[in-house]
């Protein structure tokens, strides 16, 4: 059982993020690997063991040859990376992101499984995932707060508002893990010791073939203005006159929420 | 000459600072408070690796060097100095006399499940009248060669992990020379938990450390094989001096932890803490406190750091580990004490850290060697005819 994960190296959220003039995060300093890809990391990783075989391939998107992200989840326990990192990259959207990480799925080679966050804590798109599994031509299975394989069946419980769907797809397949899918693990001394010498395979866009359909030339959406987001509003306040009951029903029967 | 950590012992301070902040320090108070051992949270830094980083991989360990040990050390001891305690002596008193000295059978018996931080070991030296002076030990135990067997008896005071639900066994030094018109033989004797004669007595009432286990043990008649020997007969007092100066580079390694809290508690309250129309931290008598503070950090530090790479080396240590001990711990009562003052009533608080902090950091001027022995060995080593 061969379980690939996409991981986001970002900007460490601890520290005020900065734009660029292009609106997009100032990327420059060293990043951590982005805590809800922790979660898929440590389902691959029990995915694997409870296989009794196999191993788990960290793939990334990040500039600057960055690897520090990638050493976290290496420490945890993946076996390798492939780490897409080139200037020609600077601008690529949500979906030439898909791109560059279905090219490195394919350049994987053996996946079996690939597991990514819903969405990363930086973009937030959110529509990475669905993506990579319609480049690849593979089942999307999204939301899933619980994952199980058996005889080459993938079967998640999809988190939804009133509770979860069941849903089963054949291997391979494409699945987004939320936060608390598991428990992610602390990676010990031994495991960042190890993580030094764990391969990781730098591609560019040429070696994945994607020459010109990355990058700002081959982004179809442009980040064309970065705002504040506009101040909560006052809320509508109700003096008790005695009738202040019937008017909070009223206010609330209007939105729909009773 | 090099005074930065590797990036992988960076990486892994910072994942031990993370350990502590979520699975300890928002316990740390009720621990205290109800005196609390708290053994899942033990065995978890049992499975982040902490009570190995030292031992050799072929026991399971990292074969990282003692500043890495430190630095676990450091970071645990920033929020809880209990739990910090809890490794401290579960590595260098419980773990590593079977390393430096067990038979292989013993090691695979005893350091392998203590490397995994699966159990621990206890290590029972002090008695009522015996301490630093262990050649006063008054604990016995008798061969009997016919059946195989020690006899034990005597007391064991103030000891650290000895009742614990996961103490696998308690090494005690003592007399095994019948002949008690000569010099002792102080040899060292592993006592498995819950073995018939042993008996832990009810944990101490506590100044500070309270969510560490410490007991008085009692050995009535108590019998074990014959291979429960650890080292040599009468190699206990070598052993347990080499034991005690790893013990004191930890320990100050734990009080540096201490002092960084300090500093950085101290520092936070002193910018937001207003008094007479602003912080107070514009007042010298608060600011210079924290100046002191942070010298105090940094010599310590440098300290310890310079014992462990000693160590590492393969140089003498005793006098490195006794400044070391001797300077980290003084500092550490004293950053407590400035701490405490800094933060006025609301550290005199229970819920204000710096007041558990202040409590549990009086006992690190005395545990493994107090101050005055660490002096005493400075004395000798400087040729001094001190007594």
């Amino acid at each position: 059982m061969n379980v690939v994960v996409c991981v986001k190296q970002i900007p460490d959220p601890s520290v005020p993020g900065q734009l660029e003039a292009d609106h997009t995060l100032d990327r420059s300093a060293k990043p951590i690997l982005d805590e809800s890809d922790s979660f898929g990391v440590e389902m691959a990783l029990q995915l694997v063991d409870a296989a009794g075989g196999g191993e788990v391939t960290l793939i990334s998107l990040a500039p600057n040859g960055e690897v520090s992200g990638l050493r976290t989840a290496l420490a945890m326990g993946a076996a390798k990376a492939v780490l897409a990192s080139d200037d020609a990259f600077a601008g690529t959207d949500a979906l030439g992101t898909a791109k560059v990480l279905a090219k490195c799925i394919e350049r994987v080679g053996d996946a079996d499984l690939v597991l990514a966050a819903t969405e990363s804590s930086d973009g937030y798109t959110g529509t990475v995932p669905v993506q990579v599994a319609e480049l690849l031509g593979w089942p999307a299975l999204t939301f899933a707060k619980k994952v199980d394989i058996a005889d080459g069946v993938v079967t998640i419980q999809r988190q939804t508002e009133a509770g979860y769907d069941v849903v089963q797809s054949s291997l391979p397949a494409v699945v987004s893990v939320t936060a608390g899918v598991v428990e992610p693990r602390y990676p010990s001394f031994k495991g960042i010791m190890a993580a030094k010498s764990k391969p990781v395979d730098n591609v560019t866009a040429a070696d994945l073939g994607l020459d010109g359909q990355v990058g700002w030339a081959g982004a179809r959406q442009s980040i064309v203005k970065v705002e504040q987001a506009p101040a909560r509003l006052a809320g509508e306040k109700f003096e008790d006159d005695g009738t202040a009951a019937e008017k909070i029903v009223a206010f609330l029967e209007d939105l729909k929420v009773i | 000459m090099d005074f930065e950590l590797s990036d992988e012992q960076q990486q892994f301070r910072g994942v031990v600072r993370e350990f502590a902040e979520a699975e300890i320090a928002p316990n740390a108070q009720v621990w205290d408070r109800d005196h609390t051992f708290p053994v899942e949270t033990v065995l978890a830094m049992g499975r982040l690796g902490l009570f190995g980083l030292v031992f050799p991989t072929e026991y399971g360990g990292a074969s990282a060097d003692f500043a890495t040990y430190c630095v676990a050390l450091e970071e645990i001891a920033r929020v809880d100095s209990s739990m910090a305690i809890t490794l401290e002596a579960g590595v260098s008193l419980g773990a590593a006399p079977f390393f430096y000295d067990g038979t292989e059978a013993q090691k695979q018996e005893y350091l392998v499940p203590m490397v995994a931080g699966e159990v621990l070991g206890a290590f029972g030296l002090t008695e009522a009248d015996a301490g630093s002076d262990a050649g006063n030990t008054r604990t016995t135990a008798n061969l009997d060669h016919s059946r195989e067997k020690w006899t034990v008896n005597g007391q064991k005071t103030f000891i650290t992990n000895s009742g614990t639900p996961i103490t696998k066994c308690v090494t005690v030094t003592a007399r095994t020379n019948s002949d008690t018109t000569g010099p002792p033989e102080i040899s060292t004797i592993v006592i498995d938990s819950g073995t018939e004669g042993f008996t832990v007595m009810p944990a101490y009432r506590k100044m500070g450390w309270h969510a560490s286990d410490t007991h008085e043990l009692v050995f009535d008649n108590c019998e074990v094989p014959a291979d429960h020997l650890l080292g040599e007969p009468g190699g206990g007092l070598k052993s347990f001096l080499r034991i005690l100066d790893d013990g004191r580079i930890a320990i100050a390694a734990l009080a540096v932890g201490v002092i960084q809290a300090c500093l950085e508690q101290s520092v936070e309250h002193a910018k937001g803490r207003n008094a007479f129309g602003g912080p107070i931290g514009r007042y010298q008598s608060i600011a210079f406190k924290c100046s002191d503070m942070a010298v105090s950090l940094e010599n310590a530090r440098n300290l310890i750091y310079k014992a462990a790479w000693l160590r590492d080396k393969g140089r003498p240590i005793r006098r490195a580990a006794a400044m070391a001990k001797l300077y980290a711990t003084e500092a550490a009562v004293r950053a407590t004490s400035d701490a405490v003052q800094i933060f006025g009533g609301y550290g005199f608080m229970d819920d204000t850290p710096v007041s558990r902090y202040y409590r549990d950091a009086k006992i690190l001027e005395i545990g493994e060697g107090t101050s005055e022995i660490q002096r005493l060995v400075l004395a000798r080593d400087l040729g001094l005819p001190v007594e």
